[in-house]
């Protein structure tokens, strides 16, 4: 689980090449050629479709570029990150993204091991489960995201009557719980999956080793399964984190953003294709940017989850 | 946990049973509403009711009667599939590359296909929204599958790598040796070992163009490219005064009716090839 390749890929093989540059065979240099000419359009499409569009939109985001009106677009510097940053709806905004990552990651992690372990030692009916629970993974996001809808709308749906009638989707907090709800019920089964994987690096032997020595089931899952599945679940966590903090299908389907339950996607969405805020739009664009890379240094620097495929290279 | 070192008595069958039913209960509730939904007619859509009294195919025969949904699964379809296609070949390709062969830049190619598998894709939407309209490919098919291929490829990527670092290359070599040309030795012996890891990595990637709406939503402007997600937010009732939620209720239905499919008849492989990427990480 070293961490030190994702880091730094170029300073991995660096030396390997240097060295071979000495003994350099035909068979290696075509080898090398073959290699570069398969990972070609890969690596072309990624790069031109993002690696351009991000430098062009922090250039975007110096600009005062509102389509609205096109002739006042000119160079201000940081003045539309003094905007951004100076906006109580911004703050709200990743206020709530904050909250609602946090709230779903954390019941999706509790669900996702309970609904993981179910999948893994169920006696009967395993397919079964495991068919099913694919569904909501698999699912459109905005289909189910109208589900919820519906369900929530006062004498068109069930769950309506639940909350008496009221209408939940319209004030801050009841309608952010459904939110929450919409999302766990969409990636717990994904989060299981990802720990169902790491359940079965569990090895049966030693939870049968630490029964032997009196261990209880509880006593076993912290003591045994927990600790192997450290990787397993820090690597669910980082996916799923940074899949919660760009959430917005559900909730453009759910609330639109009204009554400030914008996310900073739904914001930028908002500022962007709604205003034809170019310049804005932008700098919320990188802002989220900056974001989201600040969670995953965290994750991988802080918990040493190891990025999934980052050491690939090194092992061969 | 409940099984280790347990006999498999008839009460832990019940329990697992019982589990099960939750799970499965909590699963297929939403689309089973959905369901019950689309099959309301437009009187008794508003009833609340859990179970429709009658059934009625009302709402589907209202969304075929229309172009704007027909087209809107026309370019689904065939937007899904060509950035499928292309993703999986262009991942298949790279995937076999990092998985067979020895070359410097390889660990950059894993770093930058993470990085993009993590970036907050709406950050992209503002900049394209602008580069496509200056190369005119602002609400086309191509304005979608280009950005969907890209976010596809990471996913590509690492679940074949990880099929192909699973395959006994050695049948290879053997093969050749017992006579075959290099040809054969792909045809008879490697395709059909890799055949399963593309097929599932194609699934996924499939699912992922099928069910995108921020993309959808933000790089189309009229129903010329428009894809069935998008299309669903701009719905109204046949007339101003109509409840649209049957009508949108069909037409989630219709383009859930693959992901179903999908997911009944290649469980195993979806689940293989989702874990496949983590696990080895």
């Amino acid at each position: 689980m070293s961490q030190s390749t994702t880091e730094k890929p170029e300073v991995a093989t660096e030396p390997v090449a240097a060295k071979k540059k000495v003994v350099l065979s035909e068979g290696k240099r075509a080898e090398r050629k073959l290699g570069w000419w398969l990972c070609a359009p890969a690596a072309i499409t990624m790069v031109a479709v993002t690696g351009w569009p991000i430098i062009y939109s922090i250039w975007l985001s110096l600009q005062r570029y509102d389509l609205k009106f096109p002739d006042r677009t000119e160079f201000i510097g940081f003045d539309n990150y003094v905007t951004v940053l100076a906006s109580p709806y911004w703050w709200n905004a990743v206020w709530v993204t904050a909250v609602l990552t946090v709230i779903s990651v954390a019941i999706e992690l509790v669900l996702g091991m309970g609904l993981a372990l179910i999948m893994h030692r169920a006696l009967v009916g395993r397919g079964l489960v495991r068919t099913t629970s694919l569904i909501p993974y698999g699912i459109v996001t905005i289909v189910a995201g109208f589900s919820w809808r519906f369900a929530w709308t006062p004498g068109t749906g069930y769950l309506a009557e639940l909350a008496g009638g009221e209408p939940v989707l319209t004030e801050k907090l009841p309608a952010l719980m459904v939110v929450i709800l919409a999302e766990v019920w969409k990636t717990t089964p994904f989060m299981a999956l990802l720990l169902m994987a790491g359940l079965a690096l569990v090895p049966d032997d030693l939870l049968k080793a630490a029964a032997m020595d009196g261990a209880g089931p509880w006593q076993r899952f912290v003591k045994v399964t927990l600790p192997i599945m450290k990787p397993a679940i820090l690597v669910a966590l980082l996916f799923r984190t940074l899949d919660a903090f760009r959430i917005f299908d559900n909730l453009f389907v759910l609330t639109a953003g009204s009554q400030g339950t914008s996310s900073v996607s739904m914001l930028t969405y908002n500022n962007l294709i709604k205003g034809l805020n170019l310049g804005i739009g932008s700098t919320m664009s990188v802002l989220i940017f900056l974001m989201v890379a600040a969670i995953a240094f965290i994750f991988i620097k802080l918990f040493g989850t190891a990025a999934p495929g980052s050491d690939d290279g090194g092992k061969r | 946990m409940a099984g280790i070192g347990g006999a498999d008595t008839t009460q832990k069958k019940v329990g697992w049973g019982l589990l099960n039913a939750v799970v499965v209960a909590y699963a297929l509730f939403p689309v089973l509403w959905i369901l019950s939904l689309s099959l309301k007619s437009s009187k008794t859509l508003a009833d609340g009711n859990l179970i429709p009294r009658e059934i009625s195919f009302e709402n589907y025969s209202n969304i075929f009667a229309t172009t704007e949904f027909i087209r809107a699964l026309a370019n689904s379809i065939g937007i899904a599939i060509i950035a499928t296609v292309v993703a999986v070949v262009f991942g298949t390709m790279a995937a076999y590359a990092i998985a067979r062969l020895d070359f410097p830049g390889k660990n950059l190619l894993v770093g930058v296909s993470l990085l993009i598998a993590m970036f907050p894709q709406v950050s992209l939407v503002s900049p394209l929204f602008e580069i496509e309209r200056g190369l005119g490919i602002f609400d086309t098919w191509p304005g979608l599958i280009l950005p969907y291929i890209t976010f596809a490829l990471p996913l590509a990527i690492y679940t074949l790598s990880a099929f192909f670092r699973e395959i006994p290359w050695e049948l290879e070599k053997a093969a050749k040796m017992d006579g075959a040309t290099p040809g054969q030795a792909f045809r008879r012996v490697i395709a059909p070992l890799a055949a399963p890891g593309v097929f599932t990595t194609a699934i996924l990637v499939f699912i992922f163009c099928w069910n995108d709406f921020l993309f959808a939503i933000s790089l189309t402007s009229t129903e010329q490219s428009r894809t069935v997600p998008a299309a669903l937010s701009f719905f109204t009732g046949s007339s101003q005064f109509e409840d649209p939620a049957g009508s949108i209720s069909a037409a989630a239905v219709v383009i859930t009716i693959p992901i179903i499919l999908f997911v009944l008849f290649f469980q195993r492989r979806i689940v293989a090839g989702l874990t496949s990427g983590a696990v080895k990480g």
